[in-house]
């Protein structure tokens, strides 16, 4: 599984964060940072959560 | 309970939509039935006080994935309105003189936006609920309005005064409070708000309410304020709050009180729940029985509502979320984690309000309560995670003083070198 961000669409809501810290971190510089783009298979609920709740629809899922 | 084969969402909206998705994800295999009074299929609303008003975005980029999802096999009802609920009988009365048997039933009805009494057949004067009313503001700017009068500095308000003024047109805001979103975020973090807005050229009334909108010629429209001036428009934006949809239900027994009244666990009544906007429960983790009308709200309950119907006669876990919302205004992101009152105590713990860069805490008996920023998203997610854990005030204030102390460099609390 790999997590692509569309950062034209990214707003740094931090809703993703929310959901999947192990995954997305929005610093204090407003960016948000992917922090493991292939993450294991342990985390997919979590990350397919996290897309489905961006308020920009900014995530997907390849794989 | 008897078995549940057949299940009615009375809401079509993202609370009923995300309802249906959680009993096919727990497993439930038989027929679930959503209506609407919608003819649209499953929007997102955040998008239309925003991207949608601006001209940004075409009606279709606002659809739910989930509703044409035919996986969930989903059986709609859309365009037609629940005008009743018979509990004894089990069933839902449809506007078009139908009923729907059931054997349990996710009330997910929504809310309708107030209107100002005496305006509803002027046809300039517009609120912002659905897709057409969105399409129908766009429409009179398009049209050539060039002059705004939003009433109502809540979410709404604020982001359609935002909206048009990135459009060019000229808006003055009413509000009776004195400061836009006072009601949510208390008087004080309102007066950032009001400057913000002010000093993108919205001409802000506060402390005045609307006393009368009359037509004058050509479409014209003069609002005159309890304060005794008049203010001329070619459009009038409402947004003075909701009521929650629940006139189908008065004479179902169901306890109605500001919203469908339900235990800890969403819970209304035997193979009942309510979710979203209509529905009211006692929230724990606050101590407190609310009503939410935010997107992630409507997520989260409509999940959970699922969850609990599937559950039956079972105790059901209780619903203890911390509430969450953004608005974006101009190049700002509002965004509160928790439930706050004018009269909690505040600090700001990070950024200044001057920079509208900043984390404020809300304390209310030794808890934090809220965290509140302005374009500081990483932080105020990761309070509210603290929240639910029951955050104390005095823990969170170490905290930061901890990491202030920590980013300043000095001899003493240098590590030694290895």
């Amino acid at each position: 599984m790999r997590v692509v961000v569309d950062f034209d669409l990214c707003e740094s809501n931090a809703v993703c964060m929310g959901i999947a810290p192990e995954v997305f971190e929005v610093r204090d510089d407003d960016f948000l940072y992917v922090l493991q783009e292939e993450p294991g298979e342990a985390l997919r609920p979590q990350v397919v959560e996290a897309a489905a709740r961006c308020p920009k629809q900014a995530i997907t899922i390849e794989g | 309970m008897h078995t549940l084969e057949r299940i009615v969402i009375v809401g079509a909206s993202l609370a009923g939509l995300r309802a249906a998705e959680t009993l096919r994800s727990e497993g439930f295999g038989g027929s679930i039935t959503l209506v609407g009074d919608e003819v649209h299929a499953p929007y997102d609303r955040p998008p239309l006080s925003k991207e949608v008003l601006r001209g940004d975005w075409d009606a279709d980029r606002v659809m739910l994935a989930a509703g044409a999802d035919e996986g969930l096999d989903l059986t709609w009802e859309r365009g037609v309105a629940a005008t009743g609920l018979d509990l004894e009988d089990r069933r839902v009365a449809l506007a078009d003189g139908r009923t729907l048997p059931f054997d349990g039933l996710v009330i997910a009805s929504g809310a309708a936006p107030r209107r100002i009494p005496g305006t509803e057949h002027l046809r300039g004067v517009h609120t912002l609920r659905t897709l057409d009313d969105a399409l129908a503001v766009r429409g009179a700017i398009d049209a050539g309005a060039e002059r705004v009068v939003v009433v109502g500095a809540g979410f709404i308000g604020a982001e359609v005064a935002a909206s048009c003024r990135a459009r060019g047109v000229e808006v003055t805001m009413v509000e009776p409070l004195p400061a836009p979103l006072a009601r949510v975020l208390g008087p004080a973090m309102g007066e950032v708000v009001a400057d913000l807005h002010r000093e993108h050229g919205v001409d802000l009334r506060v402390g005045t309410g609307v006393a009368a909108v009359t037509e004058a010629d050509a479409g014209r429209l003069h609002v005159a304020l309890t304060d005794e001036t008049t203010v001329e428009a070619d459009l009038v934006v409402v947004g003075i709050g909701v009521v929650p949809n629940t006139g189908w239900l008065h004479e179902s027994g169901l306890l109605l009180e500001d919203g469908v009244l339900c235990d800890e666990t969403t819970s209304a009544g035997p193979g009942v729940v309510a979710c979203g906007d209509v529905a009211r429960w006692p929230n724990r983790l606050f101590d407190e029985t609310m009503r939410v009308e935010h997107w992630e709200h409507a997520l989260d309950m409509g999940a959970h509502a699922a969850r609990r119907l599937l559950a039956g006669d079972g105790p059901g876990e209780p619903f203890t979320p911390v509430p969450f919302f953004w608005s974006d205004q101009y190049d700002r992101k509002i965004q509160l984690a928790g439930r706050v009152r004018p009269a909690d105590q505040i600090e700001v713990v990070a950024g200044s309000l001057e920079e509208r860069k900043f984390c404020a805490l809300y304390g209310r008996d030794g808890r934090v309560v809220g965290a509140l920023t302005m374009n500081m998203p990483g932080r105020v997610i990761r309070y509210r995670r603290q929240i639910a854990d029951g955050l104390r005030w005095d823990d969170a204030l170490a905290a930061v003083a901890e990491a202030v102390a920590a980013s300043v460099p000095s001899a003493a609390s240098a590590p030694p070198a290895p």
